[in-house]
């Protein structure tokens, strides 16, 4: 574990600034696919979970890591698939159907 | 030297997601948006894999393969009006991921953690657990294995506040003491009941917020995940994931015209009050009319806006919706659609459904633009909503729904409603709409009555 230092809460803060920021832009015709393209990103968990999935922590770890990457996996694989899929249908009129 | 390289990649994945949702905010940039995310993820995993802390790989093989089969399959399998449902449970696992590392973290260290870390850990562990099972009953409501209306009882306000403050003060005190292992796992045990308790009082229109809000806890519960393990790729990716929920939920109870708090503790549907407008009701006529005059009506109009609702979807209607709008347009008509924000059950939704239906993008109009558009308008024609075009959220101040913005529905020349059958929905809010003089009833499912509709144009 590492020492938490005032430099992540910048990050922290910036980050979700610029998040509010950029999906103020999104517009509501998009809102779903904007939440499971969030959803698909914050899987990221997937990288916390590797770690205790991989590393040598202890049988216990090993396995909530395990199904931390199933679940995060999940998501990551799932989320991005299906944002796709509904991107796919959005089209224009006079567009090729 | 590898070190570096890792951070790196954190960097330019954290880039990666905010240009990526960035390429969201329209549609022809949306998907190429999405690729640069997914390149992001990919970068921050194969990062991350190139860590010296990983000795096995059997586990996350394993983990993956199984995550991302299931995953994927529902992906290319379910319905689109599942999409709800999906959502929420994705808010499920993306919790369970965030808790099980904070519970994992806490175990290997034994509770000997810095307060600093204990905070960051409290949160994640906390707003985890709540998230799982608030989003588990979100899942359960909207695919209706658990009752849909607010389950209500005595005194549950009260209690859900006081449940919410015992676990605050745990949180609290584990800052100070973070070596009690009992007062940690009793904080999880009392987050998983949490949710368990906050999202039963919510009643299926609500679900919009609730979606949201469960969007942004498991988004803020990733982040904290990265406090914890001093991971600034999660910081941010859980920041955007945060963020986001937090402005849709804004946005939608805004469009309800409702605070969070009132969403949460405010559970409307009560017997007294709904039975007590029906009564008043009782008195007015509503106009039935047939498929065939319908049809007639919607030949022959030059503007028909289309006001699409959750009883849409329930009947999985959208295709239909579509083929009846064309041949409204083969005939020289007009046809454009109304979405409310909080039509059917979360952000979206409506579009989402008439997308897949293959009406183009640019015919699906948001609120403020097509409000203006209903006094022109020769039919509206109201497929399965009901509150979102309820005139008692402008006229009636005893209304729960007073202040809420509506379509404007009542401005239009005439109007036809697509309903199953009189019964109020389950919020038990009478709708003046369907005793309007101008509107008359379509009764039947949304989908049969579609078909009719499509089957008598054709002979008009």
């Amino acid at each position: 574990m590492s020492g938490i230092s005032f430099i992540e809460l910048y990050v922290f803060v910036l980050a979700a600034f610029v998040g509010y920021q950029v999906i103020s832009r999104v517009p509501p015709l998009l809102h779903t696919p904007l939440m499971s393209a969030t959803n698909a990103i914050s899987g990221i968990s997937l990288v916390g979970s590797l770690v205790l999935a991989g590393a040598d922590y202890g049988t216990l770890a090993t396995w909530l890591g395990f199904i931390a990457v199933t679940s995060s996996s999940l998501n990551v694989i799932g989320g991005f698939m299906i944002t796709d899929r509904m991107l796919r249908m959005f089209k224009r009129s006079g567009s090729k159907r | 030297m590898l070190d570096t390289a890792i951070q790196l990649a954190y960097l330019a994945a954290s880039v990666l997601f905010i240009l990526g949702l960035k390429g969201l905010s329209h549609p022809d940039t949306a998907r190429r948006g999405m690729l640069l995310a997914e390149l992001g993820m990919l970068m921050a995993i194969v990062g991350t894999l190139l860590k010296h802390e990983i000795v096995r790989y059997e586990w996350i093989i394993a983990g993956v393969a199984i995550g991302g089969a299931i995953g994927a399959a529902i992906s290319i399998w379910m319905p689109m009006t599942a999409v709800p449902q999906r959502t929420a449970i994705s808010h499920m696992f993306g919790a369970l991921a965030a808790t099980l590392v904070g519970v994992a973290e806490y175990y290997r260290h034994a509770g000997a953690i810095p307060h600093v870390e204990m905070a960051a850990l409290g949160f994640e562990v906390m707003f985890g657990s709540l998230t799982i099972t608030g989003s588990f009953m979100a899942f359960g409501k909207l695919q209706e294995i658990v009752k849909s209306a607010p389950i209500t009882y005595r005194l549950q306000n009260p209690i859900n506040i006081s449940l919410f403050f015992v676990a605050l003060g745990m949180f609290a005190y584990l800052i100070f003491q973070p070596a009690n292992q009992h007062v940690f796992y009793a904080m999880v045990g009392l987050g998983l009941l949490i949710g368990v308790f906050i999202v039963m009082p919510i009643g299926g229109a609500d679900m919009p917020v609730v979606i949201s809000l469960l969007n942004s806890y498991a988004g803020l519960a990733s982040s904290a995940t990265g406090f914890v393990l001093g991971n600034n790729v999660l910081i941010i990716a859980g920041a955007l994931d945060g963020a986001s929920g937090f402005l849709l939920s804004v946005l939608m109870s805004r469009a309800m015209n409702r605070s969070f708090a009132n969403v949460l503790f405010g559970a409307f549907g009560g017997g007294e009050q709904a039975a007590a407008t029906l009564r008043a009701a009782g008195e007015k006529t509503v106009r039935p009319i047939t498929a065939g005059d319908a049809a007639i009506q919607l030949a022959y109009a030059r503007l028909v806006i289309v006001v699409p609702g959750y009883g849409m979807a329930v009947a999985q209607a959208q295709h239909q919706v579509a083929e009846l709008a064309e041949m409204i347009e083969k005939r020289g008509g007009t046809v454009k659609y109304a979405i409310h924000p909080v039509a059917g059950r979360m952000p979206g939704h409506m579009n989402v459904l008439l997308a897949e239906a293959n009406v183009p993008y640019d015919r699906l109009y948001d609120m403020e633009d097509i409000n203006a558009e209903f006094e022109n308008a020769d039919v509206a024609l109201v497929i399965g909503a009901n509150d979102v075009v309820n005139p008692a959220a402008r006229n009636d101040r005893a209304s729960p729904i007073y202040g809420m913005p509506i379509l404007d529905v009542d401005r239009a020349k005439s109007i036809i409603v697509l309903k199953r059958s009189m019964n109020p929905g389950f919020a038990g809010i009478e709708n003046e709409l369907f005793y309007h003089p101008k509107c008359s009833m379509l009764f039947g499912n949304a989908k049969d009555s579609l078909v009719k509709l499509i089957g008598e144009i054709k002979t008009v």
